[in-house]
Parts: structure tokens; C-alpha cells; sequence
């Protein structure tokens, strides 16, 4: 009985000591104070001045960076060295699919309360339901419409349109998500040349659609008068359209470091968690989108 | 060679190792549970007497304040993870949990995490004073500048919950020994990877809030602010989408605890072991439509509120399944009353008053009444000390030896439990009837008509807080002189863990896979 345990058991590979997690955990801390400090220093809320606060930040995030490289270095040395059996193939995607679906949850909640401002908030801020007074009494001029082009104290804006720039940016990350997949079955079949075009092309894509959301938001701050500031609207378009295109951001990073690791021939067709992990972060963001495209573009 | 480790400081801050990091979470948590317990104890000096003896109103603010975020995230949570982590690789028969490094790494944001928010206290303008549950617009608009300070930390918390909780629920599905079928796990697995799940979807949902606050409060945003087009009580919705699972999040391992200790210590297997599954799975699911029963007097519709009693109602159904199952376990057992066994039994019974009190404050009506007074203080303390306080206690008991492979003192054990008994009763039993009688909570001065029952919670808590270096001492004298555990010291204990492993359990355990039958 023993003899067979032993025959199919491969060995889970358990590091040894690693420094990197509590460089992390200080560098962790570093962004948090710094962060906590930089916000004050330049909203100038709180008369806390001075400019420790964006050195501290950057301090942390030059330590996340030196550890995420020294920990990935280390991991993709153990990778390579066949280190790593199929279960610890297996527990890395498990994770990077938990880690996924935390992500989806963290937009749910942004998500939630778009749909519960405007479903909810905005008729009772109208007097419907038991609010007639809240109508009648604090804001009787406020009109009750999506896009909210005036808060009901009285800060005025325009709607986003779905057609033109927003359109074109749902093609690219379409497009992106589909070179993808053409990279992935390149990847799979061993096809180096194609799984590095294409892995290239989706990350260049993925750059594209950045410098267009930066015009379309340039646009919303100069002509529109569209602001962070503009009501639940603002607040609700900036802060699901600015958290998506920091996801694009880290994902497009992802794809560029993906690329030159398939330039360097870290993938086989039998062995590339990281590049799936990557695959299906691009993936994730551009469900999103598509989310973001339907409910705060068109709808 | 199995028992070789890493010596001196550097053992512990670059471990890789399951059972250094267990400990460094119990260790952790308890040191937050003495800090969270002296605040609490500011607390009950203050409401010894009405009127204002010892701490200004704004300070006792924060005193209620840092008391509710350092025993929740601190002190509850962290203990929960330490006991996951000593105990779910072994009682699957893995040989770590499955990603090593970031285990480390969810461990030591937490103590940095807690020096900035501690920190806060020292801050200009105080700590945050708005309650754990920081509503806004008292966090936001009203605020004091440390609230900054906070949300950052409670997104390293966040950060800390996440990884753990990935970490947990990829070692129970992909790490189980040969044999190990979900079906066989040990109860305490069970509980943990439904926590974990829970952990999953609702700590990013905490995250957005305090995103949305730091927004609100720094760039503009209307998120809470009825004039923007925004809404006060959105913030509460979100708030308790995650709040409520988070209760479930710090009882649910009990739960498994409990279930693993019962069946010991009665000489019997659990009596029904799927139904336990089933229930705690169905306790999780409904977690996620009850969350406005925390919120029934905001002005609801009549529609949201009959909804959320209703299914708030429902959650009676399998924790009574629960309750029977331990009850029914121990019915006709030869049952022993070793500490562990106590803490059990009188983590069921408390924790059952605690949930009779909840099923009381669902009914919405009802609740328009005990809203905010002492009586919620007294339910949630109920299902907090005597239930997952206890519940780590008893753990901590039960497998102690496992651990350091040393006995604890019974008789000072026992001691401990009676004494905790007796406090926790008198600390919080009485604020059942002054929140029925009307006393408002996180008010420190209060009508003269309350001042019997509070001088009876604020003796209580005293005799509480006391007892607990009591544990300390205890746990402390095992470690250092307790005498030498039998390997299977509870003769009616099962599981991997105490059938082939001895104790004190190896550096490493199970580097080869065991035979589960």
C-alpha cells in the first residue's frame, strides 16, 4: 500500500526561508502611511504640510517593485529548475482564480452603488416613495435623470456618451482579448514566433486603449465639465472607468513582461502558468469593461 | 532532520513554515486582545457610574471605537487564521499550506497594519470616534484627520484577510492527502473553507467603502452626500454587505471547533456530520441577503424590511441544526469535563442565548425598539466572547499539547473557564436589561436609572479582563514547564492530527502524504 502512495506521489515543493515577504510587508506599509500622508499634503485638508508623504509613498511602492522582482525572479527560477509538480501548478491557478474572483468583488461594489444611486437614491431624491418631503422641503428643483446633469445641489455636468470614443475602446479590448487567445493556442502548439506577436500586438492594444481613455478623460475635465466633483454621476463614471483603466494598466504590464519572457523562451507548451494567469487577468478586465460599457455608457 | 529549523529572529520573520506562522497569528491576536481588552475596560470604568468620571465623551468615542476595530480585525480574525494555520494542513495531511511565502506575507502586514491604526490615538485630533462601523457622514464630513490613517490600514487588513483566505481554501482543495475526500474533512476544514470563501467575496466590498470614503473625503466624490445625488445610508448598505458575512467569518471556525471538541469529549462520533456541512454552508449562502437588519430604522421601504426579516429569520433554521447536532452528540455520551470540553459546552449554551437575542432584534418591529441600545451591545457580545472567544479558548486548550507538546495545568484550566463563566455572564447579561429599559450605547454618561445593571457589567468586565492573564499564565507555564503530553493525550480525539502525528508535532509534518483510511 505504502509502495504505491510513494510511486504516484510527487513531492510538494515547500520553499525555504524567503526575505521577501516582510520586504513587502514593510513596503506595504510604506505606500499605506506614506499614501495616508501624501493625500492630506496635497488636498491640504487637514493643514498637514510638508512633503514626507509622496517620499514615504514612493519609498513603499520602490520596495514593492524590488520585491515583487526579487520574489517572481525567485519563483520563476524554481519554475524553471522543475521544481514545481502539478499540484503546485495547480494550487498557483486556484489562487490566481480566487484572487480573480476578490477582484470582481471589489467592482461589484462599485458597481453597487452606481445601480443603487440611480435606482434608488435618484427617485427618492425626486420624492418618490415616503421622500415627498425630502423633495418638497431641501432641493424642490432637482430633476430626477441619468446621466444626473444636475446634483440636487446644484452642480451641473454632461452625460458621456456611449458612441465614438467609448465604442472604439470596446473594439480594441475586444480585439486584444481575441490576439490573446490566438497567442494562447500559438503558446499551446508550440508555435514560438506567432505566441510572440500576438502577445505583443494584445499588450500594445492594451496601451492604445490607455491613451485613448486619458483623451476621453481629458476631454470630460476641459469641455464637458465632467469631474470627480460632478455628483454621483462623477463620481460613479470616474471611479469605475479609473479603477478598470488601473486594471488595464497592471494588465498591460503583466502582457509586456509576459512578452519578453516568451521572447526568452521561459514557456512551453506543457508548462506556462504565468502566461494563463496573465491571459486570464486580460480577460477579467475586459469582462469589465464590457459591464462598464453596457452600465455607465449606454444604459 | 524533520524537526530542523531556523534559529533566532530570522526564524520568524522569513518562515515559510505553517506552524511558526500559526503561532505568530495566536500570539498576535492575543496581544491585540489584551489592547483591544484595556480599551474595553476604559470603557466600563467610565460607565461604572453616570456622569463623566475618567475620559472626556470625544476620547470615549475612540475608546468604542478602536475597541470594536482591534477585536474584530485584530483579535478575532487574526486567532481564527492562526488556528487555520496549525491545524488545516494537519488534519488533511499536507505538508504545509500551499503557498508558503505569502502566507508569511499575510501575516506581517497585520502587525504594521495595527501600529499605523493604533498610532492614530496619538494623532492631532484623536483617533477615529465614529464606532467600528464608521457610518458616514461621521466619517467622512465630520471627521477627525487620522480617518485617513485607517482606511489605509483597513485596506492592509484587507490585503492580510484576502491572501489568507486564498491561501486556506486552495490547501483544503488541492492539498488533501490520498483518501482525504471533502466528505472526510475534519469540521474545523470544513468551517474554515466557508469562511474563507466568505473572506473572498465580501473583504474587496470593504475595501470599495473605505475607497469611497477616502474619495469623499479628498477628492470630491458624492458617493454619501445627499446633495451630490448620492445617499448617507448607501454607505450602510455597503458597509453590511460586508458587515454581515464578517460576523460569520468570526464564528464560523468556532462553530468547527466546537464540533471537533464535543465529539471527543463525549466518547462519540458528531451526530450528524453532513448536516453540520450543509448548515454551515447554508448559514454562509444566507449571509448575503440579510445585511439591512443591521439598518431597519433608516427609512426602508416596508418591502426591504419584511424581505430582510424574513430571510434573517431563516438563518434560525440551520444554526438550530447546529445546536441540536452538539446537543444530540453529547446525549447519551460518556462524557468527561476536561477545559477544553467546558469552553465547548459553554461556548453552545451562551452562544445559543446570542442567537436567541439576534432572532429577537430580526423581527423588525421589534428592532425599532432595541436599535442601538444596549441590548444589541449585549447580543453581540454574547456571540463574540462566549462564542468565538471561547471558541478559540477551547481550541487553544484542546490542542496545546498537540502544539508544544506539553499539558497545561487542569486545575488551573478549570479555573480559568468557571471564572471566565462567571464574568462574562455578569459583564453582559445585565445590558440585556438596560438596552430593553432604553439606554442608549456609545453614550458614556447614562440615566441614574441604568446605574445598578452597569456597575454589576463594569465589575463583570473587570473580573473578565483580569481572568484572561490568568490564560496567559497558563499557557505561558505549559510552554515552559507544563509536563510531558501523552501523543494522543484526549483518548476520544480523532483526526489525522492526533492519530499519526506525536506531540509536540514536528517541524514538518506529513512530507509524504498519509494513509487516510
Amino acid at each position: 500500500m505504502s509502495t504505491e502512495t510513494e510511486e504516484k506521489y510527487e513531492k510538494y515543493y515547500v520553499p525555504e526561508q524567503s526575505k521577501w515577504p516582510i520586504v513587502g510587508a514593510v513596503g506595504l506599509f510604506l505606500i499605506a502611511f506614506g499614501g495616508a500622508n501624501f493625500i492630506q499634503q496635497t488636498t491640504g485638508k487637514y493643514g498637514n504640510d510638508g512633503s514626507m508623504g509622496w517620499i514615504t509613498f514612493a519609498a513603499g511602492l520602490t520596495i514593492i517593485f524590488y520585491m515583487m522582482w526579487g520574489w517572481w525572479r525567485d519563483t520563476i527560477n524554481e519554475s524553471m529548475e522543475g521544481l514545481y509538480s502539478s499540484q503546485m501548478d495547480r494550487s498557483f491557478r486556484q489562487g490566481m482564480l480566487w484572487f480573480i474572483s476578490s477582484e470582481v468583488m471589489f467592482f461589484a461594489a462599485f458597481f453597487g452603488a452606481l445601480f443603487y444611486a440611480r435606482a434608488l437614491v435618484m427617485p427618492w431624491l425626486g420624492g418618490e416613495g415616503n421622500n415627498v418631503m425630502t423633495h418638497a422641503l431641501l432641493w424642490p428643483d432637482f430633476i430626477p435623470q441619468w446621466p444626473m446633469t444636475e446634483t440636487p445641489g446644484g452642480e451641473t455636468t454632461q452625460g458621456m456618451g456611449p458612441w465614438g470614443l467609448p465604442a472604439i475602446n470596446t473594439a480594441i479590448l475586444l480585439t486584444s482579448s481575441w490576439t490573446l487567445t490566438i497567442a494562447h493556442h500559438a503558446l499551446r502548439d508550440g508555435n514560438r514566433n506567432a505566441l510572440l506577436n500576438y502577445t505583443s500586438i494584445t499588450a500594445l492594444l492594451g496601451i492604445i486603449f490607455l491613451g485613448l481613455q486619458v483623451w476621453e478623460y481629458i476631454h470630460a475635465y476641459q469641455e464637458m465639465g465632467l469631474t470627480l466633483g460632478s455628483g454621483i454621476y462623477g463620481s460613479t463614471f470616474f471611479m469605475l472607468t479609473g479603477f478598470h483603466g488601473f486594471h488595464v494598466t497592471i494588465g498591460t504590464i503583466y502582457l509586456i513582461v509576459l512578452s519578453i519572457r516568451c521572447a526568452s523562451g521561459h514557456f512551453t507548451a506543457e508548462n506556462h502558468f504565468a502566461y494563463e494567469a496573465g491571459a486570464w487577468y486580460w480577460h477579467f478586465v475586459d469582462v469589465v469593461w464590457l459591464f462598464l460599457f453596457i452600465f455607465v455608457y449606454i444604459i | 532532520m524533520a524537526d530542523h529549523h531556523p534559529t533566532g529572529i530570522k526564524r520568524w520573520l522569513f518562515t515559510t513554515n505553517h506552524k511558526d506562522i500559526g503561532s505568530m497569528y495566536l500570539w498576535f491576536s492575543f496581544i491585540m486582545f489584551l489592547v483591544g481588552g484595556a480599551m474595553a475596560m476604559v470603557i466600563r470604568a467610565e460607565l461604572y457610574q453616570p456622569g463623566l468620571q475618567f475620559v472626556d465623551p470625544n476620547f470615549f468615542n475612540q475608546m468604542t471605537t478602536m475597541h470594536g476595530l482591534i477585536m474584530v480585525f485584530g483579535a478575532v480574525m487574526p486567532s481564527m487564521v492562526g488556528l487555520a494555520n496549525w491545524l488545516i494542513p494537519m488534519q488533511i495531511g499536507a505538508p504545509d499550506m500551499a503557498l508558503p511565502r505569502m502566507n508569511n506575507w499575510s501575516f506581517w502586514i497585520l502587525p504594521f497594519a495595527f501600529a499605523m491604526l493604533i498610532s492614530s490615538l496619538f494623532m492631532e485630533g484623536g483617533a477615529p470616534n465614529f464606532g467600528w462601523t464608521f457610518y458616514a457622514p461621521l466619517s467622512t464630513t465630520y471627521a477627525p484627520p487620522s480617518t485617513d490613517f485607517f482606511i489605509l490600514g483597513v485596506h492592509m487588513m484587507g490585503i492580510s484577510s484576502i491572501m489568507g483566505a486564498i491561501n486556506v481554501i486552495v490547501t483544503v482543495f488541492n492539498m488533501r492527502a490520498p483518501g482525504m475526500t471533502l466528505m472526510k474533512m475534519p469540521l474545523f476544514v470544513w468551517t474554515w473553507v466557508i469562511t474563507a470563501f466568505l473572506l473572498i467575496m465580501v473583504m474587496p466590498v470593504l475595501a470599495g467603502a473605505v475607497t469611497m470614503m477616502l474619495t469623499d473625503r479628498h477628492f470630491g466624490t458624492d458617493f454619501f452626500n445627499a446633495a451630490g445625488g448620492g445617499d448617507p445610508v448607501m454607505f450602510q448598505h455597503i458597509f453590511w454587505f460586508f458587515g454581515h458575512p464578517e460576523v460569520y467569518i468570526m464564528i464560523l471556525p468556532a462553530f468547527g471547533v466546537a464540533s471537533e471538541i464535543i465529539p471527543a469529549f463525549a466518547r462519540k462520533k458528531l451526530f450528524g456530520y453532513s448536516s453540520m456541512v450543509y448548515a454551515t454552508a447554508s448559514i454562509a449562502l444566507l449571509s448575503f441577503v440579510v445585511w439591512a437588519h443591521h439598518m431597519f430604522t433608516v427609512g426602508m421601504p416596508v418591502a426591504g424590511e419584511l424581505f430582510f426579516m424574513i430571510a434573517t429569520m431563516l438563518i434560525a433554521v440551520p444554526t438550530g441544526v447546529k445546536v441540536f447536532n452538539w446537543v444530540a452528540t453529547m446525549w447519551q455520551g460518556s462524557m468527561t469535563f476536561e477545559t477544553p470540553m467546558l469552553f465547548a459546552i459553554a461556548f453552545v449554551i451562551l452562544f445559543t442565548i446570542g442567537g436567541f437575542s439576534g432572532v429577537m432584534l430580526a423581527m423588525a418591529p421589534v428592532d425599532f425598539q432595541y436599535h442601538d441600545t444596549y441590548f444589541v451591545v449585549a447580543h453581540f457580545h454574547y456571540v463574540l466572547f462566549p462564542g468565538a472567544i471561547f471558541g478559540t479558548t477551547a481550541a487553544v486548550y484542546y490542542w496545546l499539547p498537540k502544539w508544544t507538546g506539553k499539558m497545561y495545568n487542569e486545575k488551573l484550566g478549570k479555573a480559568h473557564f468557571w471564572i471566565s463563566m462567571l464574568f462574562v455572564n455578569l459583564t453582559f447579561f445585565p445590558m440585556h436589561f438596560s438596552g430593553l429599559a432604553g439606554m442608549p450605547r456609545r453614550i458614556p454618561d447614562y440615566n441614574m436609572m441604568f446605574a445598578d445593571f452597569n456597575q454589576l457589567a463594569s465589575i463583570g468586565a473587570f473580573g473578565l479582563g483580569l481572568s484572561q492573564l490568568l490564560f496567559l499564565g497558563i499557557v505561558i507555564a505549559t510552554i515552559r514547564g507544563g509536563k510531558k503530553a501523552e501523543d494522543k493525550p484526549w483518548d476520544g480525539a480523532t483526526g489525522l492530527e492526533w492519530d499519526q502525528l506525536p506531540c509536540p508535532a514536528p517541524y514538518h509534518t506529513f512530507d509524504t502524504p498519509p494513509k487516510v483510511n
